[in-house]
């Protein structure tokens, strides 16, 4: 049977969490994926201004969305004043 | 980013600050409406702050332990709590010498409107030099969608399955009534003017009190994609006014003369599926009796 | 300095000795006296600290939590209704790890409504990891407090200092209230090593795994364990520093007792005149005064009691359908031993009814004699 044995010395006497999250992919999430129209992007940044994940980087002045995190909840199409950005389904799900 | 030519840096103007408090990778359901708010607080507030989060969805959103989601420090706290341990965040601090760094609760409708109102009103009858912050998503989300105190009048809830039978409670009234220098509401819908108020509020001593109006796909029953929409029809509609009260005095921040009509708030939220004409023409009328108010006051 | 003071203000004075520097607290009665003369303190500028007047118990201890989590030293006072009221709190900040120090005036607990003291409220919450110090008069009260202060922020373990509600709260006794400069030197200015730095992106208290958290109670018990030697080790410098000594148990005559009575708090001062009247009688009588209850003093027990005695446990509380909870814990702690003190329980002064010498006497006798139950718990009334 297998006895839990700790070291008082060494054990963690309370958990501090500082470990930045994002070390959690969310990309894998998404069941639709967006897609920008770079010719019709005029790099507002009102995508990057509006996404809850905070994964629209800006890129020399234009915005690129990391798909390492991003969720697909479509804000982004639902708030670009040009319809540059369309959802299109994530390839295999 | 599979660009191979050099790209000259352009200068990027942004209509909000840049740096990010909020950091990729956290738990929010797509589309999280408390995520914004808490991304537009963080670009208001600056790194000096301490949050103090009682259970809500903000207790897994800060990031199971050992991870965190944002960039500056939160301390968890039980339900009924938030204002009291804030208080006592704060006057630990100051003992210490620290009179700088801002501690600010983040809390959401039920630890505020039902079991957090005692500490709530104890901390602001006694003027605490804290910010409190409401992100109002309108029910129990982190337990499942349950009713609570700020959940509208008919709203479907899984404890109010029929819609549910009383009004919201009117919590900036309820505020008013506390003497404190600063009360606002903001959205995520206008990030300007949600991170004009979180600046503001750093210059004001004394218990400052802000209440975000958060969309929730689940709870609310919308598309993902509609968070920021909802959030401005909400204010377009006349259904949350944008308003800040400075030592008594109220001023709307957003004056909303020709409203939508208030059924294109509704029609986007399946939670208000079971409301007839009638329910939504007495809603209507709610509003525009109360925007008299609003506009006589402002 | 001796000063005549009543078992409240004795309290408040430990508190300002030790340089708390928040306190937050709700009154209720026996308590009151507590927080006012902090009020006093700090409004004639004796008392340097903030004092948060929360709007209920719940609140105090959270007020606690915020203030000990940025690493201040902290304070809050309750009692019966008031500290049930704040149970969940209890369990949370020693969950957190923090030092916080508190006195709980022992006072019945409703329904119905019950002013006088009883144990039951301050031992209900004996599985929160709050460490208990027990006191028998006011002197003890002062300097329990300080004890906490040292023992707690040594093991990071929240302490209670526990003392009757109107017998020592509203009683006055001369005090021998230490030196500032003294005391500096007994509580140097507390360095949490977990305080909440600003400048640091940390969440305190995210939810856990069940496997982290065990560990993380398993090395809870191991540091309530080690408080046993910690307070020895701060006792022996009290000692040096103040000249008075104190132990987790008080043995009063034991060495060569028959019989013996186990007691706590208020009582135990009166047993140990009950035990002398019954030694001037002829008889071979004890008294031992129990002043931690936790960290519970398990070993020094098993050490202190012989197999040949009769152990008359007096409890001044109760669990419902089953034991007196002194007894209670004592035969949990003494079951190991192949030979062991037969232990007899007695509740009395439930509700805070009379304790007299007589009816210590009267139970020293019952057990003595042989009358009284191995099993169950024998219930004593006050004769007059």
């Amino acid at each position: 049977m297998p006895r839990l044995k700790i070291d008082p010395e060494k054990e963690p006497t309370i958990l501090i969490s500082d470990v930045p999250i994002s070390v959690n992919k969310t990309g894998t999430w998404r069941s639709i994926r967006p897609k920008i129209d770079r010719e019709k992007c005029t790099n507002c940044m009102i995508c990057w201004k509006f996404c809850p994940e905070s994964c629209v980087t800006i890129d020399s002045g234009t915005p690129v969305i990391e798909m390492d995190y991003c969720k697909g909840c479509a804000i982004c199409e639902e708030v670009c004043p040009l319809g540059c950005i369309e959802m299109e389904d994530e390839e295999g799900r | 980013m599979s660009s191979t030519k050099e790209k000259p840096k352009k200068p990027v103007k942004t209509s909000i600050p840049m740096e990010e408090g909020l950091r990729s990778g956290h738990l929010a359901c797509q589309g999280c409406g408390a995520m914004l708010a808490m991304r537009y607080a963080q670009k208001g507030l600056g790194r000096k702050t301490v949050f103090v989060t009682p259970a809500c969805c903000w207790t897994i959103l800060a990031g199971p332990a050992p991870k965190l989601s944002i960039e500056t420090s939160l301390l968890q706290c039980p339900f009924a709590t938030a204002a009291a341990t804030a208080s006592g965040v704060k006057a630990g601090l100051v003992s210490r010498g620290d009179t700088e760094t801002q501690v600010v609760v983040w809390a959401g409708d039920g630890g505020t409107y039902d079991i957090g109102i005692q500490a709530l009103s104890g901390a602001a009858d006694r003027n605490e030099d804290i910010i409190y912050v409401c992100y109002d998503n309108e029910a129990y989300m982190n337990t499942g969608i349950q009713r609570s105190g700020g959940t509208p009048m008919k709203a479907w809830t899984m404890t109010t399955q029929g819609g549910s039978q009383r009004p919201k409670k009117d919590l900036d009234k309820i505020m008013e009534a506390h003497s404190i220098p600063y009360q606002a509401t903001c959205t995520p819908g206008f990030p300007e003017d949600m991170v004009k108020k979180f600046q503001k509020v750093r210059g004001i001593k004394g218990f400052r009190f802000i209440r975000v109006l958060s969309p929730c796909p689940p709870g609310w029953k919308h598309d993902s994609g509609d968070t920021v929409a909802l959030s401005k029809l909400a204010v377009e509609t006349g259904a949350f006014p944008l308003y800040e009260i400075e030592d008594g005095k109220f001023k709307l921040t957003k004056k909303v003369s020709k409203r939508k009509p208030i059924n294109e708030y509704l029609k986007k939220q399946r939670r208000f599926r079971g409301l007839k004409d009638k329910d939504i023409e007495e809603m209507q009328q709610g509003i525009d009796a109360a925007w008299v108010e609003f506009e006589k006051r402002s | 300095m001796r000063k005549v003071l009543m078992g409240n203000h004795a309290a408040s004075v430990a508190v300002g000795l030790a340089r708390a520097d928040v306190v937050s607290a709700y009154p209720i009665t026996p308590q009151t006296q507590v927080i006012e003369l902090l009020d006093e303190l700090q409004t004639t500028g004796k008392w340097k600290g903030t004092f948060i007047r929360v709007e209920s118990e719940h609140s105090a201890m959270a007020a606690c939590l915020g203030a000990a989590t940025a690493g201040a030293r902290t304070f809050t006072a309750s009692s019966s209704q008031g500290l049930a009221y704040m149970h969940e709190m209890l369990h949370w900040v020693a969950g957190a790890r923090l030092p916080v120090v508190m006195v709980d005036i022992n006072r019945a607990l409703g329904a119905p409504w019950i002013l006088w003291t009883d144990q039951t409220d301050s031992l209900s919450q004996r599985d929160t990891g709050w460490m208990q110090f027990y006191c028998s008069s006011n002197q003890e009260i002062l300097d329990s407090v300080l004890m906490a202060y040292r023992v707690a922020e040594a093991t990071l373990l929240p302490a209670m200092v526990v003392y009757d509600g109107f017998t020592l709260s509203h009683t006055y006794e001369p005090v021998d209230v230490p030196e500032q400069k003294l005391v500096d030197k007994f509580l140097p200015p507390l360095k949490y090593e977990y305080a909440l730095d600003p400048k640091k992106a940390q969440a305190i208290s995210s939810l856990a795994l069940p496997k982290p958290f065990m560990r993380m109670r398993a090395k809870m018990d191991a540091d309530m364990h080690r408080a046993l030697d910690v307070f020895e080790e701060a006792a022996n410098e009290f000692e040096k520093i103040f000249g008075r000594r104190y132990r987790v148990i008080e043995p009063y005559q034991c060495d060569d007792a028959e019989t013996l009575l186990v007691t706590s708090g208020a009582v135990a001062s009166t047993a140990q005149a009950a035990i002398d009247e019954l030694r001037k009688e002829g008889h071979k009588a004890g008294n031992l005064k129990m002043r931690a209850f936790r960290p519970f003093p398990a070993a020094a027990l098993r050490k202190t009691l012989k197999p040949a005695q009769k152990v008359a446990v007096v409890d001044r509380n109760y669990s419902q359908g089953h034991h007196g909870i002194f007894c209670e814990e004592m035969k949990s702690a003494l079951y190991s031993l192949d030979e062991r003190p037969e232990i007899y329980g007695f509740i009395a002064g439930l509700g805070g009814g009379d304790i007299t010498i007589e009816l210590l006497k009267e139970i020293w006798h019952e057990t003595h004699e042989g009358r009284a139950d191995k099993t169950n718990p024998v219930w004593m009334e006050d004769a007059r």
